[in-house]
């Protein structure tokens, strides 16, 4: 852009515009390359992939990818068996984290600082640590194989950094608010239920974005408490599409598309919440 | 400060007594402890309790069925003649740095280049922020349709004119870790691109005026304003990092289960294999205990900042 005649200002201005949308434009280009890929290979035939390769121009559209993804590959049970576990977990999973952060925020307790940083170390620990013994465990509870026992390791294992991310919000809300209430007679319940959950709401939304893809995306936590393939949820399902249809990409694509499609639906519904929840939870 | 009690304040304050509170008024409502024991609770039972336990057993040798046997630190000496442990702790350390860094480096770039509010920035932002609601699992497909040796990436080169580069990307010993690591990049720069776009804005713009004003250029001003500004965000973004890379299982785990010959194995998918494959649980454990021990400076300076933060 180095020219002789220096252009004017307004031009100068124009020209790195469009320099900023030709670089920044390409880099998202090049980031949704392989979302494009995936979803033009989901609805390809076998033959056409067979024939052009996977990097071709499509030369056919058919739905019957995900079809057979869906019934013969068992994703319609594995979705169902995600969302079996996912829906009651953040629930749950907040609502203990929210009871938490507000005895611990609100309220003198003893060793409350200990407390509160105990519960969030629990999170920050590897999984790995706790695999051997969860898997034991679940064995010994008769929960072993049963997405009870999913749900209840998810639960434990996520709670404490919620609890960490909701007292940080709480503690925020000015005292003055609850003195209020507790002149007129109020008692915890009251004070939880009708002004500090009230007033916890945006952070309860971007938490609840933001867990439902984590523990819908889980894997790991799955391989270790499960067995049977009848109670894997997608993401594991999803590993088994891979093997039971080696090199069948158009399947694999759509059973790709299908399991990302709950949690971009979330995405893109819930955007604003979604990048205000990572940022909640950015210890600053 | 959020201590919240009615009668609070108006004693001229001599320091309350540690533990329980005497007054009436201050004693906490068995609700309030309910609300606090029931969470603990199910942490307890899921972490705190399982994680004593795995660190017991990193001392047993045993095979899930009979009764571990202690067995001292025999796992750990074993490790120091274990040459699958010794790559997968040189690819962890690898991980961390490629991974790690480049994401941290290529979060801030993006950051830096979509911090400005102006048209189609929110579709631009969008379109590098998608990947990180994607499982891992799915991710790995993705990118294992690239990779494959008739995949789109041997493709295109090869329409490029470089079939000389083809190559079975992801069962090449030398090419598999790396090839791993892509898609684990694609995944979270996004992530942290996040991280650092709330942290730019956060930064006062009459800093940068005043810089310019003193005649600093682009360079200087990221040099002297920008990155000092960013510290905070900075120790969070190394914490998330390093967090996530002795965490990254799924990917790996997805693409290669760590193969051809353990060439991208890391210490979390050796783990796993060891456990729950050839179910040694005792020398599983302890390289689970590894992994907490690299993740432990980390882990500790994160809850240190924490503490200074809850008061």
């Amino acid at each position: 852009m180095a020219t002789v005649h220096t252009p004017s200002a307004p031009r100068r201005r124009r020209l790195a515009t469009a320099g900023f949308h030709l670089g920044a434009g390409t880099l998202a280009v090049l980031w949704l390359l392989p979302i494009a890929l995936v979803l033009v290979t989901s609805v390809r035939s076998f033959d056409d992939i067979a024939a052009h390769g996977l990097g071709s121009r499509p030369h056919s559209f058919t739905l019957g990818n995900f079809a057979q993804a869906w019934v013969d590959g068992g994703q319609q049970r594995a979705l169902i068996n995600s969302l079996l576990v996912t829906v009651p977990t953040v629930l749950v999973t907040l609502a203990l984290a929210a009871m938490a952060a507000f005895a611990l925020s609100r309220y003198e307790l003893p060793f409350r600082r200990s407390l509160l940083l105990l519960m969030l170390g629990g999170n920050l620990l590897p999984p790995q640590i706790l695999l051997i013994p969860v898997s034991k465990l679940s064995e010994l509870m008769g929960v072993y194989d049963t997405l009870p026992a999913l749900i209840g390791v998810q639960i434990g294992f996520g709670v404490g950094f919620y609890v960490f991310v909701l007292h940080g919000f709480m503690r925020a809300i000015p005292p003055e608010i609850q003195q209020a209430a507790v002149v007129d007679g109020a008692g915890p319940w009251q004070i939880f239920w009708r002004i500090i959950l009230p007033l916890t709401r945006p952070a309860l939304a971007a938490l609840s974005a933001l867990s439902f893809t984590w523990i819908f995306n889980d894997l790991l936590w799955a391989i270790t408490v499960l067995r049977s393939d009848t109670k894997m949820p997608i993401t594991a399902a999803l590993i088994g599409l891979q093997g039971q249809y080696v090199s069948m990409w158009n399947v694999i694509a759509a059973g790709s598309v299908i399991a990302a499609a709950p949690t971009v639906a979330v995405f893109l519904r819930f955007q604003r919440h979604f990048v205000a929840g990572l940022n909640l939870g950015a210890v600053k | 400060m959020a201590v919240l009690t009615t009668t609070k304040s108006t004693s001229p304050a001599p320091a309350p007594p540690r533990g329980r509170r005497g007054r009436g008024a201050r004693r906490t409502p068995p609700l309030v402890l309910a609300f606090v024991l029931i969470p603990l609770l199910a942490e307890a039972v899921w972490v705190f309790w399982p994680a004593l336990q795995g660190f017991y057993l990193s001392l047993t040798s045993w095979d899930g069925v009979s009764a571990p046997t202690f067995v001292g630190l025999d796992n750990f000496r074993e490790m120091a003649g274990d040459a699958t442990f010794r790559d997968a702790t040189w690819n962890t350390v690898l991980w961390l740095v490629l991974f790690g860094g480049l994401s941290a480096v290529l979060g801030l770039a993006t950051a830096l280049l979509l911090q400005q509010e102006r048209r189609g920035i929110g579709f631009y932002r969008a379109a590098l922020f998608l990947p990180v609601v994607f499982s891992l699992v799915a991710t790995a497909l993705v990118w294992q349709a690239i990779y494959q040796p008739d995949g789109v990436l041997n493709q295109v080169l090869e329409s490029v004119g470089l079939e000389s580069l083809r190559h079975a990307w992801l069962a090449d010993r030398d090419t598999a870790l790396y090839a791993v690591i892509v898609p684990a990049l694609w995944r979270q720069i996004g992530y942290v691109m996040v991280l650092y776009l709330a942290g730019l804005k956060g930064i006062d713009p009459a800093l940068h005026e005043a810089a310019k004003v003193d005649g600093a250029g682009p360079w200087q001003r990221f040099r002297h304003v920008t990155l000092p500004q960013l510290r905070s965000v900075n120790a969070v973004v190394l914490s998330v990092i390093v967090i996530d890379s002795l965490r990254s299982f799924d990917v790996v785990w997805s693409l290669t289960r760590g193969g051809p010959y353990h060439s991208s194995e890391l210490l979390s998918t050796y783990m796993y294999s060891t456990a729950f494959q050839s179910l040694r649980l005792g020398y599983g454990s302890a390289l689970a205990v590894v992994i907490f021990v690299l993740a432990f400076g980390v882990i500790a300076s994160y809850l240190v900042r924490a503490f200074r933060e809850a008061d």
